[in-house]
């Protein structure tokens, strides 16, 4: 029964959420928009808890054992500790303002002040190291070492100078060859993966709703 | 015809739009009727009015003000079951006239999208292969399955993991549950953590979404399990850091950084942070093993990592691992389903083709 369920479950819901593609009746879609939009958020809510409980209990064991860095978790523990407590009592903004007063003189820290001051400019400098990321692997991919890469190496160069005022200069129908590049060779690969994972897709969907593939379940 | 089109009339200066009727918009929900129209050829004319009428009233009520290009408008605020008539107004800047009203027409809601039938009949096909080929699969336990370097190289990787006496690390995606390609890692997760059990490697799983957490902290401890080392699972093994994307890059580069796995499994959906993770992971020497359906983040695991799962194999990976025939059975018919799609492809192309040629004329 442990195992059955699930899979009755799965089975299911599956087969429910699959329907409202082919029922455009709007007593089914408002069925299916009620399980998207309210029962996935609740469970989606519950989640987080357990989610919040495992940074916990992570650092907790961390600062127990005292494994290397262990004072990091500190730091961890704490601004979470401290921006749940700002996020709960602090109000989001000077204009939504909460229980707790969040601002001393004219500096605010709600939690969307902080949030834009501190999580967006961090998440700017990580996203902004993927320029130079791109620009290692470039050069790593680009090394002419065998056949495809030496292929791969061409139709880069022709792309890039294809998509610059010089390469027209050098060349003139360069820009339409880099274009046809991109839509011809490069569209039919990339078709080719999409019919191939699509299929994919219909495979594990069907093994999953059938039981076959029990995976998700811990193991056979 | 009602007064102010007769008035218009007389004042003749733009004639009204012509052809207009209304009807149900089909297939789909309710509540919509569509209104089309031709429209006079005047230069003068600057757009239309739209109206609508229901059966018992006796006012008109103007829904829309359409451009002058405009040859349609869906009425999307009606009620399924009432009936409705319309008429549609031709402005010019010193002149309007109406078009006679409509039949009344009814909106009403269906039960089956008919626009929807490729879809269904193709998915019935393929399913049909795919399930033929499983239940073969039941009797011939010796299919032969074409090799994906990619999993042959997942003992390799972690035994040498083992060797070095480094852990595993296997980051899930950076999507949420309702992705297959997570459900697929989730898969694969399972077998490669019966393996880190089996050879008593370490396994780190950090992950970005906690009901992907959840699911995958279920796995590892079942896998362990079922490898027959329940001992040897700790809740520390999966965990969840951050649902934000770049802070869990971050995280997963410190811990690249700090742990030093000897292997990196990446495999799942990922975006813009799959080459931040990938080129993190090269740089400290690590064996990568990398599988997405993300086409635009595949290019940078290739050129990044030691072996990649592109697409399909990244789905059949957990049956590749598992051996498992019934599973097997299911990779198979994947192949022969994309021989089929090739062939209507090549087929759709000449009939294409032929249709172009003079020749169909005689035939």
């Amino acid at each position: 029964m442990q195992r059955r369920l699930p899979l009755l479950l799965v089975l299911v819901t599956g087969i429910f959420a699959a329907l409202p593609f082919f029922i455009p009746h709007h007593s089914l879609q408002a069925v299916d928009e009620t399980v998207r939009n309210d029962v996935l958020r609740i469970i989606a809510a519950f989640s987080l808890v357990l989610g919040v409980g495992s940074i916990l209990q992570h650092h907790f064991t961390k600062i127990q054992r005292k494994t290397s860095n262990w004072q990091y978790s500190w730091i961890t523990v704490v601004t979470l500790f401290v921006s749940a407590v700002i996020g709960l009592f602090g109000g989001i903004d000077p204009s939504h303002p909460g229980i707790l007063p969040t601002h001393i003189g004219h500096f605010s820290f709600h939690i969307q002040t902080l949030y834009m001051n501190i999580m967006v400019p961090l998440a700017a400098t990580m996203f902004s190291l993927l320029a130079f990321f791109m620009a290692s692997a470039a050069y790593r991919a680009f090394r002419a070492r065998n056949l495809s890469a030496t292929v791969l190496l061409a139709a880069a160069f022709i792309l890039m100078l294809g998509s610059v005022p010089l390469g027209r200069m050098i060349f003139h129908p360069l820009p339409s060859f880099a274009e046809w590049i991109l839509t011809v060779p490069n569209m039919a690969a990339k078709r080719g993966i999409n019919f191939g994972i699509q299929l994919g897709i219909l495979a594990t969907s069907l093994k999953i709703l059938l039981g076959i593939e029990r995976g998700w379940l811990g193991g056979g | 015809m009602t007064f102010l089109s007769f008035v218009v009339l007389l004042l003749g200066s733009i004639a009204p739009p012509g052809s207009v009727s209304a009807g149900d918009v089909p297939n789909d929900g309710g509540g919509s009727i569509l209104v089309t129209w031709t429209a006079p050829a005047d230069p003068a004319l600057t757009g239309f009015e739209v109206l609508r009428q229901t059966e018992k009233a006796t006012a008109w009520e103007t829904l829309a003000s359409p451009g002058r290009r405009a040859t349609r408008y869906t009425d999307d605020a009606a009620t399924d079951g009432v009936r409705y008539r319309y008429e549609v107004i031709a402005e010019s800047d010193s002149a309007s006239a109406a078009s006679t009203p409509t039949a009344f027409a009814v909106a009403s809601a269906q039960w089956f999208d008919m626009n929807t039938v490729p879809a269904l009949v193709g998915t019935v096909v393929l399913s049909f292969i795919l399930l033929y080929f499983i239940s073969r699969a039941r009797k011939d336990k010796n299919l032969f399955i074409r090799r994906i370097s990619g999993l042959d190289a997942v003992d390799e990787a972690l035994g040498r993991a083992t060797e070095m006496g480094r852990p595993t690390l296997y980051v899930p995606g950076t999507s949420t549950i309702g992705d297959v390609a997570t459900i697929a890692s989730l898969n694969i997760l399972g077998e490669v953590a019966k393996k880190t059990a089996k050879f008593g490697t370490p396994l780190i799983v950090p992950n970005t979404d906690p009901i992907v957490y959840t699911v995958a902290r279920e796995i590892v401890k079942e896998a362990y399990t079922t490898a027959g080392r329940p001992d040897a699972f700790t809740p520390d093994i999966v965990f969840f850091v951050t649902d934000q994307q770049f802070a869990f890059a971050a995280a997963v580069d410190g811990i690249m950084t700090r742990e030093k796995p000897a292997t990196n499994f990446l495999v799942g959906m990922f975006y813009a942070e799959a080459l931040i993770m990938a080129e993190t992971g090269a740089s400290t020497g690590a064996v990568q093993i990398a599988g997405t359906d993300a086409v635009s983040q595949l290019p940078f695991f290739i050129t990044a990592c030691d072996y990649t799962l592109i697409g399909e194999e990244l789905y059949a990976a957990s049956a590749y691992l598992s051996r498992e025939p019934l599973l097997l059975g299911g990779i198979k018919g994947q192949d022969y389903s994309k021989a089929l799609i090739v062939g209507v492809i090549v087929l759709g192309t000449l009939l294409a083709l032929l249709a172009g040629l003079p020749v169909l004329k005689y035939l």
